[in-house]
């Protein structure tokens, strides 16, 4: 029986499968699926970790004690746990440990497009890239068993279109349940286990002895096939790349490679004598089409497609066109005649709580030095209140560093909850100890919003829906030393700029959590405020708090009352008192 | 079996992901080859929404190419004419007759394209459009969140096959406490289809 399954959801039940027991992770799209795929399966442990370093360690100590074991983040949450990433490739996993990553060529929801292949490259450690969700689902089972095999950390690629594109995946038999025996004793073997350089000396050989073996691994193993056409063109490709190709090379001969590190050279090398051409069709970097041409093979890739953005199939054909690969399709259809359309970009929405705050920092005027969440939407325009945003974490170090740059403008870092406990702990005790004097203001609403809802330390609620222990951000900075601290609701608007502008004026490092919970997930909704078309004059300022429900009409401001929350703000700001709420909200 | 690729867009929250997934799912039980894709994240958040949904003999890429898209559904008005560059001149188009005025047009920076500007921009390259009255009916029938089942059934009215698998296809996704009130729109749209297509 064939079911349909996203990538996510095929890794989630190949993990299941194979005997996967323990899942650790930080939500981040388009990886966040498989950990809330995985819960639902009986008998496995899984959970969200603060950040994607934690989630790596955790995985690396179940790892060690024997278990099957899988961690997942996004590709820059690679970066984040790229010190446990060099450090287990070292010491070996023992267990099955299965480190799933998903890149996001095109950056639908990122702030880079790196190509996480060279990771398994610069960490030494095998990667896999499946091509649609049946392979997705089988490779997590190859990859604990090379895993096993080799004592060494597997990297599963996928990217946004293997990730979130569904296909048929064939339904196994349940797995056998295991009888819980006794636990088993941890295993102590220091040698292999602790990273001093005597140790990692002796180690360092024997990751570069099994990258040899996992060469010989790559050669023979079925992961990798020459499926044979015609002569003329050879294309060696890799994951969603292999899909489009295929579309627009429908009688080429294709080296289809399922393990993209180490490359089966020998294999490379017969195939490229099977075939007058050789091209490389991969998206981002030239990582396959570099190795092929080191080793001696002449090859095309990035001179014909590009190394920027997501394919797609017409990308694929226009420069094979270009190229003169394939042959230009017949020109049937009128070109489509400019009209400009207006765009729609996404917004916070109606009721946001974060809404309040650009709206007040815009007002005051304020450097705001911000990070990644929903509320980066505060960039955008009519807010357009926020002056930087980078990566987790780094709006509280990037104000303490223009603070001690000396800058005169008035500065806020800005973060949300979930951002906090990933990574703006670190720079908000360097704020204090530095004697620096940024507000840093924490929009917390209970939730990890972006990616749909997860739970996070301070919701009170694990991945596994189990009531826990809830982290009170003001007592946590106040246990760092913090003394000026302030808890306030953003539906106030007067009694917020109130607070900022005493935080800003005090010169002291500082802290205000703004409390909301986010009306998605809250799903709370007011009565619709009222506009009186006499009153109002239709000056547009409610506008600016970029309020998807507030409409200019010819005469006056119009409030569309299926999209309205009732938050009341835009009462708050209209000059003329025109918009009426029927109840105060807080 | 002949390739059908559909592209369906619209706006976060209108129901465009269930319908695609009713609609890829449909396709496997009618024994072919299927797959979707599409990008969301952010789409709750109000931006657009766009899902690829291909059935054939062998499908390999999951995202319809450029020019090739046999149908487009528009939930939205304006997300539809967005789709225009993926029509050809055989290329049907079903358009729920509803729009949601994007920001810059609610701070009046630019204005909404009339009925008539999108149809006709759309008709630039196929001359198969129809505007399918797909919220009202939803709402008629007491739920306007419905309006992507009602062009579910406009389109079965096109597409074909076994009306029993588009059925069953909706029961098994919609919460069970809607699976009548979804079949009735289902119908309403097949009605519809029907009653509108010459």
């Amino acid at each position: 029986m064939k079911k349909l399954m996203s990538g996510n959801e095929a890794i989630a039940y190949g993990a299941y499968l194979s005997g996967v027991k323990v899942g650790s992770a930080y939500p981040g799209t388009p990886s966040t699926e498989i950990m809330e795929n995985f819960v639902k399966y009986p008998g496995v442990y899984t959970e969200w970790a603060p950040n994607e370093k934690v989630a790596l360690d955790v995985g690396v100590g179940s790892a060690y004690a024997g278990t099957r074991t899988m961690v997942t983040m996004k590709h820059v949450g690679m970066n984040v746990a790229a010190d446990p990433l060099f450090y287990v490739s070292y010491t070996g996993s023992n267990g099955g440990l299965v480190i799933v990553n998903a890149d996001d060529p095109g950056m639908h929801s990122s702030q880079n497009e790196q190509d996480n292949r060279n990771y398994a490259k610069f960490a030494k450690v095998p990667m896999l890239e499946p091509a649609d969700s049946e392979e997705a689902k089988q490779y997590v089972g190859v990859a604990l068993e090379i895993s096993e095999t080799y004592d060494t950390p597997v990297i599963l690629r996928t990217v946004t279109r293997i990730s979130h594109s569904k296909s048929a995946v064939e339904i196994e038999p349940e797995p056998p349940l295991v009888e819980k025996t006794a636990l088993p004793a941890y295993q102590r073997n220091p040698g292999k286990y602790v990273m001093v350089p005597a140790n990692a000396k002796r180690r360092h050989p024997v990751v570069v002895e099994r990258q040899k073996q996992l060469s010989q691994y790559a050669e023979n193993s079925p992961l990798n096939r020459i499926e044979p056409g015609d002569d003329r063109i050879g294309i060696i490709t890799a994951g969603i790349a292999y899909q489009y190709a295929r579309e627009v090379f429908p009688t080429a001969s294709f080296l289809k490679l399922g393990m993209v590190n180490p490359l089966p050279e020998q294999l490379i090398r017969d195939f490229a004598g099977q075939v007058n051409e050789v091209i490389v069709i991969e998206e981002l970097e030239p990582f396959i089409e570099e190795h092929v041409r080191l080793m001696g093979i002449a090859v095309r890739g990035k001179e014909i497609f590009p190394n920027i953005d997501e394919f797609s199939p017409q990308i694929v054909r226009e420069c094979a066109i270009a190229a003169g690969l394939i042959e230009a399709e017949p020109a049937s259809d009128t070109p489509v005649p400019r009209f400009d359309l207006p765009v729609r970009p996404p917004m916070l929405c109606p009721g946001c709580g974060h809404r309040g705050v650009f709206y007040t920092l815009k007002q005051l005027g304020v450097l705001v030095l911000g990070d990644i969440g929903c509320y980066t939407l505060g960039a955008a325009p009519p807010l357009a209140a926020m002056h930087t945003t980078g990566c987790m974490g780094a709006g509280i170090g990037v104000a303490h560093g223009i603070d001690k740059a000396g800058v005169i403008d008035r500065c806020v870092a800005i973060i949300g909850d979930s951002t906090f406990f990933h990574s703006g702990i670190n720079p908000l005790i360097n704020v204090l100890y530095n004697q620096g004097t940024t507000t840093t203001i924490v929009l917390d609403n209970r939730v990890t919003a972006m990616t749909g809802h997860q739970m996070h330390p301070g919701s009170g609620r694990t991945l596994q829906n189990k009531e826990t222990f809830q982290v009170n951000i003001s007592a946590l900075a106040r246990g760092i030393g913090y003394e000026k601290i302030d808890e306030v609701s953003p539906y106030d608007l007067d009694k917020l700029s109130a607070v900022v502008e005493d935080h800003l004026a005090s010169k002291l490092p500082s802290l205000i959590v703004v409390k909301h919970p986010c009306v998605l997930y809250a799903r709370e909704k007011h009565p619709v405020p009222v506009v009186d078309p006499d009153t109002c004059v239709n000056c547009g300022t409610c506008l600016e708090l970029g309020c998807s429900p507030l409409t200019q009409e010819e005469d006056s401001i119009s409030i569309n009352p299926m999209l309205c929350n009732g938050c009341g703000m835009c009462a708050q700001t209209c000059p003329t008192g025109a918009i009426q709420i029927a109840e105060i909200n807080s | 079996m002949k390739k059908i690729d559909f592209l369906m867009a619209g706006v976060g929250g209108q129901g465009t992901i269930l319908a695609s997934d009713i609609l890829v799912e449909v396709g496997l039980q009618m024994g072919y080859d299927a797959k979707k894709s599409e990008v969301h994240g952010m789409s709750q958040r109000g931006g657009t929404v766009e899902s690829h949904v291909r059935w054939g003999e062998k499908v390999y890429s999951p995202v319809v190419e450029k020019g090739k898209a046999d149908y487009l559904i528009g939930f939205e008005m304006l997300e539809a004419a967005r789709w225009t560059s993926y029509l050809n001149s055989d290329s049907a188009v079903l358009v729920n007759r509803f729009r949601i005025p994007p920001p810059s047009v609610n701070l009046g920076q630019t204005s909404y394209p009339t009925e008539q500007e999108l149809e006709d921009y759309i008709s630039t390259r196929t001359g198969q459009f129809q505007w399918v009255e797909g919220t009202a009916i939803a709402q008629e029938l007491g739920n306007p969140a419905m309006a992507g089942v009602v062009l579910l059934g406009a389109l079965f009215a096109r597409v074909g096959g076994a009306e029993d698998i588009w059925l069953n296809v909706i029961e098994q996704l919609v919460p069970i406490k809607f699976v009548e009130l979804n079949k009735q729109a289902f119908n309403k749209g097949r009605e519809f289809g029907l009653n509108t297509t010459a």
